[in-house]
């Protein structure tokens, strides 16, 4: 997958710096995505993993750099827009709203493409959130609500995902699910950008992995090389 | 039946009536003031102003078109419905990035000119509008007289009022709307153009405020302070019930309507004062209000 050379990435991030108010986050991040690939970003604490992510979807106060999706270029748009174009976020707070049900939460993202999965498809990815259909959201629990919080952008259409730690505090059987989850979704042809602290985790479900650290990119490792370069990545994820 | 306490029932169902009319205002206006401040995190001072423009709009629909009540009711929402939906895009949308404070004093002056220009142009003493020929009248109760007007207001603000509920609680823009409420930067995140939501939710809160003026207008000489009269009390229901919670102010508002007559009946002395004590009562025990969310 690391040669994809003649095909354009489907997401290319070149150069982006990303600030918060006077808090600058992210000090040029360049990386490519091709379709179909399930890329990690790893990195430790504060290393910028989230806001890489949120600047991809136009949620930072600023950013500069480029962004091109499907050869767009998108550092200019409203994020309204960018999801419109076929990227869709799973934030690491997992964003389930309180005032909506299950089913509410799962059929709030408008669809921006076709192709999305069916709700019965994404009931079968997910039986609990048919199970729950009509509890408030944020009543279910923690896995659950990871499962809600992925399951609700898998219907819009959207190719490329953009998943923030999805494996966080969550039991180890559940991690698995979701796992296989993701798996799944490649199989079907998602891309994938997932954003990861266990790398142990990371490894089930990735072809390539960025390394981050102080708002940059700083390794690209191939998955089939993750465990050769054990030593260096315990430096930079401190594990 | 012939009289409770003492109190002659003629008087005592004619002050609840009177409650349940004030009511129905308090609640279509407090109902308007949640949804805008839901959604756009401003205290629409506005809204008093925009109440008074449905009725002179509807006055000048008469009086300029021959449109009459009917078509007041289905115009004057969505004339002045529209100037709100201007005034959002040219000012308040300005002020979204700063405190609540900047809104607050925004829509306040805006108010103030607004009631400024009406009396200049229309003067104070207040204009007639006539009951439309349709709800005149009065049903014999056996107990009471009641004027046709006032049950159709009270119906009237009460269809609306579940109408707008059930818009929120059970449809699809609803739950955009209940969603952006909690957080509008994840909802624009799936696409939804959320700024344009935020127009036109003001705009349909206006509208209501309108729709309310409107149907005051036949009840209340149309003039230019009529809103501002009513709002300080809408704001204290709005206190009373938490701001932001569409159900409670719809209760809240036809209960304090209720609680204001009964207080004119058997201690009239309070009549003025009372919704600002249960104001006071509400905030000491229960800050957030009765149905807010601490
Ligand atoms: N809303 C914000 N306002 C100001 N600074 C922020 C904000 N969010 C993040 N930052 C800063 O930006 C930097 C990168 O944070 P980010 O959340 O992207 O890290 P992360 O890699 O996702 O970390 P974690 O693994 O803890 O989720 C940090 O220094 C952080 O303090
Ligand atoms: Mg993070």
């Amino acid at each position: 997958m690391l040669d994809k050379k003649g095909a354009e990435p489907l997401l290319k991030v070149r150069n982006l710096e990303a600030w918060y108010g006077e808090s600058h986050a992210l000090h040029g991040v360049s990386l490519d995505i091709h379709e179909g690939e399930v890329v990690t970003l790893l990195g430790r604490n504060g290393a910028g993993k989230t806001s890489t992510l949120r600047a991809i979807m136009g949620l930072v106060g600023r950013r500069s750099g480029s962004i091109t999706y499907e050869g767009r270029e998108m550092v200019g748009l409203r994020s309204d827009l960018i999801a419109r174009s076929g990227i869709a976020y799973c934030p690491e707070e997992r964003g389930i709203f309180a005032s909506l049900d299950v089913t509410e939460n799962l059929l709030l993202p408008p669809a921006v493409r076709p192709g999305g999965l069916s709700v019965d498809e994404i009931h079968t990815l997910f039986p609990n959130l048919k199970e729950r259909a009509r509890s408030p959201g944020t009543k279910l629990s923690g896995g659950e609500q990871q499962m809600l919080a992925i399951g609700r952008i898998l219907r819009t259409g959207a190719r490329l995902l953009l998943l923030d730690e999805p494996s966080e505090g969550l039991a180890p059987v559940i991690v698995q699910q979701i796992g296989k989850t993701i798996r799944e979704l490649k199989a079907r042809g998602f891309t994938v950008l997932l954003v990861e602290q266990n790398f142990r985790f990371a490894q089930t479900v990735a072809d390539r992995h960025y390394v981050m650290e102080h708002g940059r990119v700083v390794e690209t490792v191939a998955n089939a090389d993750l465990n050769s370069s054990l030593d260096r990545l315990h430096e930079y994820l401190g594990v | 039946m012939d009289d409770f306490f003492g109190i002659p029932a003629p008087l005592l169902f004619g002050q609840l009536l009177l409650g349940l009319i004030n009511g129905a205002f308090y609640a279509l206006l407090s109902l308007g003031l949640a949804v805008i401040f839901g959604m756009l995190n401003v205290i629409n001072f506005t809204h008093g102003a925009q109440f008074m423009l449905g009725a002179f709009v509807a006055w000048l629909l008469l009086n300029f078109l021959g449109l009459g009540y009917w078509w007041a009711l289905l115009l004057a929402p969505l004339i002045v419905g529209a100037f709100g939906v201007v005034l959002e895009k040219t000012m308040i949308a300005r002020l979204y990035k700063l405190d609540h404070l900047y809104g607050l004093l925004l829509t306040f002056g805006v108010g103030l000119i607004i009631e400024g220009l009406v009396r200049n142009e229309f003067g104070s003493s207040g204009l007639p509008y006539r009951i439309p020929p349709e709800l005149s009248g009065a049903w014999d109760l056996g107990f009471m007289f009641m004027p046709v007007y006032r049950g159709w207001v009270v119906l009237v603000a009460l269809v609306a009022c579940i109408a707008t509920w059930l818009v929120i609680e059970k449809t699809k823009i609803g739950s955009y709307l209940r969603a952006a409420t909690e957080n509008p930067a994840l909802v624009q995140a799936f696409g939804v153009n959320v700024p344009r939501m935020m127009t036109l939710t003001y705009g349909a809160g206006v509208a209501l405020a309108a729709f309310a003026g409107v149907l005051a207008a036949p009840i209340y000489s149309v003039n230019p302070q009529m809103g501002s009269n009513l709002i300080i009390i809408v704001f204290a229901v709005v206190v009373i019930g938490g701001m932001g919670s569409i159900l409670g102010s719809v209760i809240t508002g036809f209960g304090l309507g209720i609680v204001e007559g009964l207080t004119k009946v058997f201690y009239p002395e309070a009549s003025a004062t009372v919704i600002f004590v249960v104001m006071a009562i509400v905030l000491l025990t229960r800050p957030a209000g009765l149905f807010g969310r601490a």
